[in-house]
């Protein structure tokens, strides 16, 4: 063993120590890389002092290699130190760079809307689906005998003349209500029978606050003891649920329809008064006459209401006209 | 149905305040619709005689009066109207008056002579239903007596809106007798008395249909004077039931209809000819009415003939050349009951809308026209003097309304109702509507009075009992119902899913009317001839949509002219197109986009829409019911409102689902459209048709994808390319798909170079390459041969 083989720790310190200053200031990962070359690269300063190891007893391996690795932490600690503040400046650039002004819109198609009349038309489904009542559809063109005969209107009834019907030819005219669905689901179901027919309705008037064409939503519920309290129960819960508001009361007030009997105006609360909401009444017997159900045997309640007019007090809309307009800016408001 | 307040309570005077009292009439089913004072407010005029009337010294049209208005010293006034004259009472406006429009009245100076007040025409004090010119006072007139007081003017008038079954309140006593029975009250008004004969006059009656007429009364008055006017107090019960004055003896006969409800005619006795027949009228036969328009009869109605044909048509209106006139001392009274379907109808089959034909089609008291007749007869003989006739009345009992008692059981009440009435109530109830009731086992038989024509079956009755028991008082109670759980087909999608997907895409709904303008149809469906309303609003507005397109378009450019640039539409709702078997009214759905993709936004440069974006949209709606492959997109038929490049009949199943495209470019020029518009329209039955999902094993081997970049000609379309392929191909091929189309450089002119993509994977094992070449190059040869089709290369 001769001192020569020893392993020169004064000039690798020392050139470690410069190193390791250097390294603190190293400007990227490049540069950092050029260090761990020099020292610890095949033909690094460390990697050689290495390889001297072997050429050393044991015990003078076990001491100068123990010095040698500490060496070795010192220098790949401050490389790693610097690596990490390196890529921690460069992630912060980066997600400096990459930000964006998060206050500017989405991209994307932007929603479009349900026509008003459709929103309440599906509210009142869906509330009065609750109590299993199902939709039932007809034609709009429909036959003298539908619209009016079968519903008790007989020809020159005068009646008939409520109704400013427009017509086709001598039989064939727009319902003026959506009743006819009425009679064309009692036409082909017995009772018991729980339908809602809503629809376009047509009358032959136009002014402010009269549409040609409108919506109207007709209940009926034929079975053996349905009666006039049921019909008043169905109304009021169903307007306190449409309406939202449980302390609105339904008044009837007498009335006149050929195809019920007791037949009512539907009042209900509203600002302080009463405002008239539709009309409705127990299935006349000859209506049931017609259909071929047994009036002894069955009984049953119909009601009707003006979509329109339901839509505008929910909603506050106050022209009637804004329905058929289709006004863009006003539909959009219906999203 | 308008009437005096005061007018009513001379029948019957509940202590009630006007507006309780029309509150109870609304609650009883005859509803107040106005409720209006009798005379605007005004004070300070009194009733005064003109005691001289000169022409004034410098204006032809002025005099001067002096009046006596009971002050005690004549009142020197100028008046313009024509009838200031002396002796006449008038109604006088003393200087410090009130009138109506904030008039003051007050001394005033007219081409040089001083004038102390004003005399009032009925204009000047706002009462309308007068003549023009000085109100004329009786001769009797207390002089200085308060107008307002002198005519019961702090009176108010009602409006009811009477409903078709409740004819029988067209009158005060109508309304008297329902009031009376709503607030348990005996029944007042004059007395109804019997006008004994004073000569033998009469005339002959034939009642040649007594179904149509079972109830005729007629009686001749004579000597009436032909100088008497109608008093006041009866003009003014006309007016406040809006009628006007028309002559002495028909506002008599007003004044009775309005009374007691029953329409009176008057027939010039001079002006018939030989007796009267009742008839129904005859072929081609004709009449001038009192109107004087020529009215052309049908056989179906009812009229009143002498020797020279129709004088009246029975209920409706009289004869131009048979009524009173001025001079008239001699007249046939007709008072009738008409049956309500002998008259129904007929007036506004003429155009004409009366008095009569309103009480008679909805039905007047069969009983009344006795009473009636006697009543108009005193109220003739004792204003205009006259000697009555004998009555002649025809009465067809078979034909009369036949009162058969109506069961009424206590049951059916409670089941009706829907809750229980006792005993008491309702025969108290009954018997207020004067309803006689006979007690039996399960309740009572119930026989209605003579003018209550709305009264026949059970629910009737219990109708009455619940109105007078109170609308007000129904209880509300929820129903009991078996419960159920309803069908839902799995194979149906809701209307509403799809709605809310054509949201989701960016769609407004819109709905537009039904009738739309004729010419734009005819522009979109040239082939098919809409059904048009014979009575439209408008000729804008006659023609049924045969398709919703002209809808969308309407509503795309009613916007477009409120600053719109883009639009997307869609629409539901039925559209009629008429058939050789008939009408068929179809369930479509319909959608329009036109304008930017998007609105304007930073990120993405915009564009306008194309085919492939309305394409995108309709996939999106397919996709809900897993149908998207099952459509095909056929260009081998054209839409004559469809550019026949741009646009595609879709097929499902055989059927037509519905068509989309690009609107035609001639059709955009017509139509003024500013740009390019995509429509759809298809059958909701189709449409709203879902496929129920089936499982099929998902495969474990690996899946190769090949890529193709094919040179095609631009006769074959991509469907027919791909068609070409998967056609016989292995179960091994997955998935066929256009991933891209280049036409350019590098590709001859009308040939497009499509680039495909197929995804090959099996069930069963791990494909080889020998397998996927040996269906490539099948695919290929096919693709060749049938479409010259070569790889790119």
């Amino acid at each position: 063993m001769t001192a020569d083989t020893n392993i020169d720790f004064t000039e690798l310190s020392l050139a470690l120590d410069a190193a390791i200053l250097s390294i603190s200031d190293a400007p990227d990962l490049l540069a950092l890389d050029a260090f761990r070359v020099q020292f610890l690269g095949k033909k690094g300063a460390l990697t050689d002092a290495m390889k001297g190891l072997g050429k050393l007893s044991p015990e003078d391996k076990r001491t100068q290699g123990a010095i040698l690795h500490a060496l070795r932490q010192k220098l790949e600690q401050a490389l790693e130190q610097r690596k990490q503040a390196l890529e921690s400046a460069q992630l912060a650039e980066r997600l400096a760079r990459e930000a964006v002004d998060i206050t500017l819109p989405g991209r994307g198609q932007a929603m479009g809307s349900l026509h008003p009349v459709t929103l309440t038309l599906r509210r009142i489904e869906d509330l009065l689906g609750q109590l299993g009542f199902s939709v039932a559809e007809g034609p709009e063109v429909e036959d003298d005998f539908h619209n009016f005969t079968a519903l008790n209107i007989p020809e020159s009834h005068p009646a008939r003349a409520m109704h400013d019907t427009f017509y086709f030819d001598a039989s064939t005219l727009l319902r003026t209500h959506t009743s006819p669905v009425q009679i064309r689901a009692m036409e082909q179901q017995q009772p018991p029978l729980r339908i809602i027919a809503p629809g376009r309705v047509y009358r032959c008037d136009s002014d402010a606050t009269h549409s040609p064409m409108f919506h109207q939503i007709e209940g009926l519920w034929v079975d053996e003891s349905v009666s006039f309290a049921h019909l008043k129960g169905v109304v009021q819960v169903f307007l306190q649920r449409f309406f939202e508001r449980d302390d609105l009361q339904v008044r009837f007030r007498p009335s006149f329809f050929p195809f019920t009997e007791p037949s009512a105006e539907m009042d209900m609360s509203w600002n302080g008064g009463w405002l008239e909401i539709g009309g409705c009444g127990m299935v006349h017997p000859n209506v049931l006459a017609h259909v071929g159900i047994d009036s002894e045997r069955y009984q049953g309640f119909a009601f009707g209401l003006g979509l329109e007019r339901l839509t505008m007090l929910r909603y506050g809309i106050n022209d009637l006209r804004l329905f058929f307009d289709n006004d863009l800016r006003f539909l959009e408001q219906f999203a | 149905m308008r009437f005096s307040e005061q007018w009513l309570r001379e029948w019957v005077n509940p202590a009630l305040s006007s507006e309780q009292l029309g509150a109870q009439l609304t609650m009883a089913g005859l509803e107040l619709d106005a409720l209006e004072l009798a005379a605007p407010a005004f004070s300070g005029v009194v009733v005064a005689r003109i005691l001289e009337a000169v022409q004034h010294p410098d204006a032809d049209k002025l005099r001067v009066c002096q009046v006596d208005d009971g002050s005690g010293q004549p009142v020197q006034v100028v008046c313009g109207a024509p009838n200031a004259r002396a002796g006449l009472m008038a109604v006088f406006a003393r200087v410090g008056a009130e009138l109506p429009g904030n008039l003051s009245i007050k001394q005033a100076k007219l081409r040089g002579v001083e004038s102390f007040g004003m005399l009032c025409g009925a204009s000047e004090l706002g009462l309308d239903g007068y003549n023009d010119g000085l109100l004329e006072m009786p001769a009797d007139a207390p002089v200085g007596v308060d107008f307002r007081a002198f005519l019961k003017l702090d009176d108010h008038i009602f409006e009811l809106g009477i409903t078709p079954n409740r004819g029988d309140c067209l009158s005060i006593l109508g309304l008297a007798r329902e009031t009376a029975a709503q607030n348990n009250l005996a029944l007042g008004g004059p007395e109804l008395v019997v006008i004994p004969p004073a000569s033998t006059a009469q005339i002959s009656v034939n009642v040649s249909a007594p179904s149509a007429c079972p109830r005729y009364c007629v009686r001749v008055i004579e000597g009436l004077n032909a100088e008497a006017v109608t008093p006041l107090w009866l003009t003014e019960n006309l007016r406040r039931s809006g009628l006007r004055p028309i002559h002495p003896i028909v506002d008599v006969a007003n004044y009775v209809m309005l009374e007691l409800g029953q329409p009176l005619h008057a027939f010039d006795l001079d002006r018939l000819h030989g007796g009267l027949d009742v008839r129904m009228a005859k072929a081609e036969e004709s009449m001038v009415g009192l109107d004087g328009k020529t009215l052309k009869l049908d056989a179906d109605m009812l009229v009143i003939a002498d020797a020279s044909g129709a004088v009246a048509m029975a209920g409706v209106i009289g004869g131009q050349d048979s009524g009173v006139e001025s001079g008239t001392t001699r007249i046939v009274l007709e008072s009738a009951y008409f049956a309500p379907n002998a008259i129904a109808g007929r007036a506004r089959r003429l155009g004409l809308h009366t008095d009569a034909a309103h009480r008679f089609e909805r039905g007047t008291d069969p009983e009344l026209p006795r009473i009636a007749i006697e009543r108009a007869t005193e109220l003739l003989c004792s204003l205009y003097g006259g000697a009555p006739g004998v009555v002649n009345e025809i009465v067809s009992a078979e034909h009369m309304p036949q009162h058969t008692p109506i069961l009424l059981r206590r049951t059916r009440i409670e089941r009706i109702l829907g809750f229980p009435v006792a005993d008491d109530d309702v025969t108290g109830i009954l018997q207020r509507l004067g309803i006689l009731l006979e007690p039996m086992e399960e309740g009572w038989y119930a026989t209605p009075p003579s003018h209550r024509h709305d009264l026949n079956i059970e629910v009737d009755l219990i109708e009455e009992l619940a109105r007078l028991h109170g609308y007000d008082q129904l209880p509300a109670r929820l129903p009991f119902a078996d419960l159920t759980i309803a069908q839902r087909p799995e194979n149906r999608l809701g209307l509403n899913q799809l709605k809310e997907r054509m949201v989701s895409l960016g769609y407004r709904e819109v709905i537009s009317y039904s009738f739309v303008d004729a010419p734009l149809l005819e522009k979109l469906t040239p082939d098919q001839a809409p059904l048009i309303l014979a009575n439209p609003i408008s000729s804008e507005m006659a023609a049924m949509r045969t398709t919703l397109w002209a809808g969308l378009i309407s509503t795309l450019k009613y916007n477009l002219n409120r600053q719109q640039t883009r639009a997307r539409l869609f629409e539901t709702g039925l559209r009629f197109v008429p058939h050789n078997s008939g009408l068929k009214q179809e369930a479509m759905f319909a959608g329009l986009i036109f304008g930017e993709i998007r609105t304007e936004q930073w990120a993405d440069k915009s564009r306008k829409v194309d085919f492939f974006d309305l394409k995108g949209d309709i996939e999106a709606l397919l996709a809900h019911g897993g149908l998207g492959s099952q459509v095909q997109w056929q260009r081998i038929f054209q839409h004559p409102a469809l550019h026949p490049g741009v646009s595609a009949r879709l097929m499902l199943g055989g059927e037509e689902l519905g068509w989309a495209g690009l609107l035609h470019p001639s059709l955009e020029n017509v139509l003024d459209l500013p740009g390019q518009v995509f429509v759809f329209e298809l059958h909701q039955e189709l449409l709203l048709r879902r496929r129920v999902p089936r499982f099929q094993p998902v495969s474990r081997f690996p899946i190769i994808r090949r890529d193709l970049a094919l040179l095609v000609p631009d006769s074959v379309s991509s469907a027919e390319l791909l068609n070409c392929v998967t056609e016989g191909a292995p179960a091994f091929l997955r998935e066929t798909e256009v991933f891209d189309v280049y036409r350019g450089q590098g590709v001859p002119d009308t040939f497009a170079s499509i680039a495909i993509r197929l995804i090959l994977q099996d069930n069963e094992r791990t494909l080889s390459d020998a397998d996927v070449d040996a269906f490539i190059t099948a695919a290929l040869t096919r693709l060749h041969t049938q479409f010259g089709i070569t790889l790119r290369t």
